[in-house]
């Protein structure tokens, strides 16, 4: 440490820190370009976090929150950074990990292995959730019977359901997810992309899901995914970062290269994309769905069936396609609710993030 | 010249799943001017064994891909101009991957 500290202010890289004064600059931030030592980093990067859940009213004194955990960097940066501040800042929160097991071998197995160390690392509790036990499938068996394409799909679909089945398994009164700034950013491009109008007003929203069974907050919407990694990196957390074997989705991926390209020409970029779509809400007209219940378990759902229920219901039948893609032939036919579906261009839901990360 | 590289957030494995290299690279400009630039294409063509589009992009690191060196954010130190020395440890981290 010491040795690497003088070769850097040989180097002439030894700039000190524009907030204490002090210490070398260990990065610069991309939100405000300031140069800034690692000890001020951490103390920003938690305060500007801790910030956000007081301005928008996160959590209240007394409510059990459960973390989406996934294993990856973004939700173990979270686990982290909100058990520090409920310390910190006694929010009197009971914080619980929530993990989904979507039975992807050498994937997840894998993933979960980092969330049970992060069980231990944080002193939170943490709940699994499977698909398998859920839904009788695993994802491996989902992709042996549909093959590849569309997996993301049903991956999609269980995952967000499986959380919330796992939310209310555990009685938490809300779900906090690692969606980041770079994230929201990319889903707005891509709703642009899509001309989807109800989910781009809906995408930004730091709270989504008030009318659902378990509302889910983004404590990391104004975050930099530069920084989340850079944080976990400073403090040697402990995450897992190889992507899903079952994953690409290429249109998603060329969004995240133009933010990312973007970003390095001027970073502020990802900040304003996320204004924008925040004050596209305004001119919406776009009717939302109604909301009722799925007929046959009970979730939420604008059909009579909701979309894990008529996915699952073509697996067991053997007809795998059944559900995916334009509207469900046959077992949703209600016209009136069918036109939400019109509107939104018929296409499919974008799903937050590729299959495989962390996507609620 | 001995440096040390790391790869990690998935990086590692585009280089057989080995996450710290200790190489020995020769400058090809002589030993006093060893620059970041330098030892991209170095890495391309030594260490990178598939997808070399998931670690670079034109002649710089492909963007999402942090670097430090030292332990200090390459965007301080002037990114492909940085200057290498004997020793240095510089590390390379997808944020690509995952959440
Ligand atoms: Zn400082
Ligand atoms: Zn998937
Ligand atoms: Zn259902």
């Amino acid at each position: 440490m010491e040795e690497s500290n003088t070769k850097l202010t040989k180097k002439g890289g030894g700039r000190l820190c524009c907030i204490c004064n002090q210490r070398r600059a260990a990065l610069k931030r991309p939100k405000t370009l300031e140069q800034i030592c690692r000890e001020c980093f951490y103390e920003v990067f938690e305060e500007e976090i801790h910030q956000v859940i007081v301005d928008n009213q996160l959590f209240k004194p007394g409510e059990r929150i459960a973390i989406g955990a996934s294993g990856g960097k973004d939700s173990t940066v979270l686990a982290c950074v909100l058990a520090e501040l409920n310390r910190r800042h006694n929010y009197g929160l009971d914080l619980f990990l929530l993990s989904v097991d979507e039975g992807i071998t050498g994937y997840r197995d894998d993933s979960l292995e980092t969330v049970k160390r992060n069980e231990v690392q944080y002193g939170l509790p943490l709940k699994i959730v499977s698909y398998k036990d859920l839904y009788g499938w695993t994802m491996d068996e989902i992709v042996k019977m549909i093959g590849l394409k569309n997996n993301c799909t049903f991956c999609g679909v269980f995952r967000r359901q499986a959380l919330d089945r796992g939310a209310s398994l555990l009685k938490v009164d809300k779900v906090a997810t690692g969606h980041n700034a770079d994230d929201i950013a990319e889903t707005v491009l891509l709703n642009i992309l899509r001309g989807d109008i109800a989910r781009l007003s809906r995408c930004t929203s730091i709270v989504t899901g008030e009318d659902g069974p378990i509302p889910r907050c983004k404590p990391f919407k104004y975050t930099y995914e530069k920084e989340i990694v850079m944080y976990a990196y400073f403090k040697r957390l402990d995450y897992f970062s190889t992507e899903c074997i079952y994953s690409p989705n290429a249109y998603r991926g060329f969004a995240r290269e133009f933010i990312k390209d973007l970003e390095r020409i001027r970073p502020r970029a990802i900040l304003d994309i996320i204004k924008s779509g925040e004050d596209f809400r305004i001119s919406t007209s776009t009717k939302m769905p109604e909301q009722g219940t799925c007929e046959r378990c009970g979730y939420i759902s604008s059909q009579k069936w909701c979309k894990a229920c008529v996915l699952l219901e073509g697996l067991n039948r053997g007809l795998p396609k059944m559900g995916i893609g334009r509207s469900s032939r046959g077992l949703n036919n209600d016209p009136k609710k069918d036109k939400y579906m019109k509107q939104g261009n018929g296409t499919k839901s974008i799903e937050n993030k590729q299959c495989g990360s962390l996507d609620f | 010249m001995q440096l040390t590289l790391e790869f990690g957030g998935g990086l590692e494995l585009l280089c057989e799943s080995v996450k710290i290299h200790k190489v020995n690279v020769d400058p090809p400009n002589g030993p006093e001017k060893f620059i970041m630039k330098d030892l991209l294409s170095w890495v391309r063509t030594n260490l990178i064994k598939e997808r070399p589009e998931m670690f670079m992009k034109g002649d710089s690191v492909r963007p999402g891909v942090l670097v430090l060196v030292n332990d200090c954010d390459w965007e301080l130190s002037g990114q492909l101009d940085t200057t290498l020395e004997d020793k240095d440890v510089v590390v390379f981290i997808s944020t690509l991957h995952g959440g």
